[in-house]
């Protein structure tokens, strides 16, 4: 629980056309992009996709990027987690310069993509095999790590469905064992590619308490890439708003809601205004 | 009645009792149709006549598919070894996908049946000739499905194993090779088939043992009941094996659907 109150977050703030100005956050930042951009290689000329993008991430903040489709935002998170390094300008984990796929992130997708061939309890697992330190006493601790995932599949209110394959699963359930899968690691940096996208509102919204709830519980550092601007507002201390391609940030955003927040505050006003905010800086950007 | 016969057709009494009606159908005209046309049976022995075959030359039969049996399954065993070593070398590298898939597809554009005199030059007569003509037909779709496998992976599903650090190694036996068990085992089920075809080939050219070699001998002399007996005892074998792997296949993929 020691994010509560982490970052000194004022008043909602703007930083308008924050290309370069990051947001007032206390501590080294764990993430920080600078001057970020990527072509994208065609038959003519290269297409230029994201133009210049910085900004820095403190620990334990939780960011959403939100913008028009193609500006590249998932190119942003896979340049965050190393899986992409074919850009320009420079980005930084830990201070250290991200030359390769980071070792200890945890990733959800749009798609679940679960295993197909594992259970879900294995699918939950998987990290603990590959993940240095856990990979090396693996076996050894199974049964603790097996006690570890079940807590946390009962959490996103999976108990009972260990033993069941990915099929067997309806698609909000599998989008919860995949943020179970992401999380069993405790990685230090929690990247977000719409997970939530395919799933019905009620469903949805559900997911967004169950995700503040666990990032609360573990402190990590999180990037939300999301269309959705009350996802955005609800679960972020800061929003930065992409323009359309090539893309730039063209809005930041802090949100000083009070957590954990229930969620009865998108019924407030302040919740209202901060959506509303967000939205007419994406709709000037056309 | 209609709604009641398409409810049958699900039950597991229908996969059993439909299949059997049919065979025994087919004996039945089989015998009646020879006996009413009176064919004789060095062109096409009636069924009776064949299972009288079989009973009186039993020993001489077991013995030649025993050889061929053998063959088979050694070929067999030989190409899973080679099909998946290099359908996992072809599906993980693009190299070695540029480089030996075009060479692989040509050569397996040759009919077998020719390469089966030089073998025997090369090899001498029987057991080997056999098994390297089974073991080449065999081990091409098992190379190629299982290339096929690797090669169709989501990218997603290796960037999940990609953003936890893991290694090429790691990628391959977590997700790669899982994979493409479904591809190696629908290509299992015709490589035992073909690794039969393979060995019969060989035996009715180059060798003086096995079911291929009865066959040929028997019918050159127009023992043609002796000669059916040798396919129904073929029939049988490729049977057992396909139900074998069919079986496997059910118990290693049971995560699926």
């Amino acid at each position: 629980m020691k994010i509560i109150g982490v970052e000194s977050m004022l008043e909602s703030q703007r930083v308008v056309q924050s290309g370069l100005s990051s947001p007032a956050v206390s501590g080294k930042p764990v993430l920080e992009l600078r001057h970020v951009s990527l072509q994208y290689p065609t038959k003519g000329s290269p297409i230029t996709i994201i133009r210049d993008v910085s900004f820095s991430v403190a620990h334990s903040e939780f960011v959403s990027i939100v913008g028009p489709s193609g500006c590249g935002k998932t190119s942003l998170l896979k340049m965050m987690a190393g899986l992409n390094t074919d850009h320009g300008g420079t980005l930084y984990f830990q201070l250290q310069p991200i030359a390769g796929p980071l070792k200890s992130v945890g990733m959800a997708f749009q798609n679940p993509v679960l295993l197909p061939w594992r259970t879900t309890l294995e699918n939950v697992l998987l990290p603990l095999e590959v993940v240095e330190p856990y990979k090396r006493t693996f076996k050894q601790n199974l049964a603790q790590h097996e006690k570890s995932a079940l807590e946390l599949l009962a959490t996103v209110g999976l108990e009972g469905f260990q033993k069941a394959y990915p099929w067997q699963l309806s698609g909000g359930m599998r989008q919860r064992a995949s943020l179970c899968r992401a999380l069993i690691h405790q990685p230090e940096l929690l990247l977000l590619d719409e997970p939530f996208a395919a799933l019905d509102a009620f469903t949805r919204e559900d997911m967004w308490e169950m995700l503040q709830r666990l990032w609360l519980r573990t402190g990590c550092t999180a990037i939300l890439i999301t269309h959705d601007l009350r996802e955005a507002v609800f679960l972020s201390d800061t929003i930065y708003v992409m323009g359309p391609r090539p893309s730039e940030i063209i809005f930041s955003l802090k949100v000083d809601l009070p957590r954990p927040r229930p969620l009865e505050i998108c019924l407030t006003d302040e919740f209202h205004r901060l959506v509303s905010e967000v939205r007419q800086h994406i709709r000037r950007s056309y | 009645m209609k709604k009641s016969f398409d409810r049958f057709l699900q039950t597991q009494t229908a996969s059993v009792v439909l299949p059997a009606v049919t065979i025994v159908l087919t004996l039945v005209l089989w015998q009646v149709g020879v006996g009413l046309f009176n064919v004789p049976r060095f062109i096409l022995p009636a069924p009776t006549q064949i299972l009288a075959a079989m009973n009186q030359w039993s020993p001489v039969i077991l013995r030649h598919s025993l050889t061929t049996l053998t063959s088979t399954l050694l070929a067999f065993a030989l190409a899973l070894v080679g099909g998946i070593l290099l359908g996992s070398i072809i599906g993980s590298s693009r190299l070695a996908h540029l480089c030996l898939y075009p060479l692989l597809v040509g050569f397996n554009t040759i009919p077998k049946v020719a390469l089966v005199p030089l073998l025997a030059i090369w090899f001498g007569l029987g057991l080997i000739p056999a098994v390297i003509t089974a073991f080449l037909l065999a081990f091409f779709p098992i190379a190629v499905n299982v290339a096929v496998g690797l090669e169709t992976v989501e990218a997603e599903m290796r960037d999940v194993l990609r953003s936890l650090g893991a290694s090429s190694w790691e990628i391959f036996t977590k997700v790669g090779l899982p994979h493409s068990m479904p591809y190696l085992f629908a290509s299992l089920k015709v490589a035992i088939s073909f690794a039969f075809v393979g060995s019969v080939i060989s035996e009715t050219v180059a060798s003086n043992q096995g079911l291929g070699y009865l066959i040929v001998s028997a019918s050159s002399s127009f023992d043609v009941p002796l000669a059916f007996a040798g396919l129904v005892a073929l029939g049988l074998m490729g049977v057992l094996l396909y139900t074998f792997f069919a079986a496997l296949e059910r118990y290693v993929l049971s995560w699926r659907q």
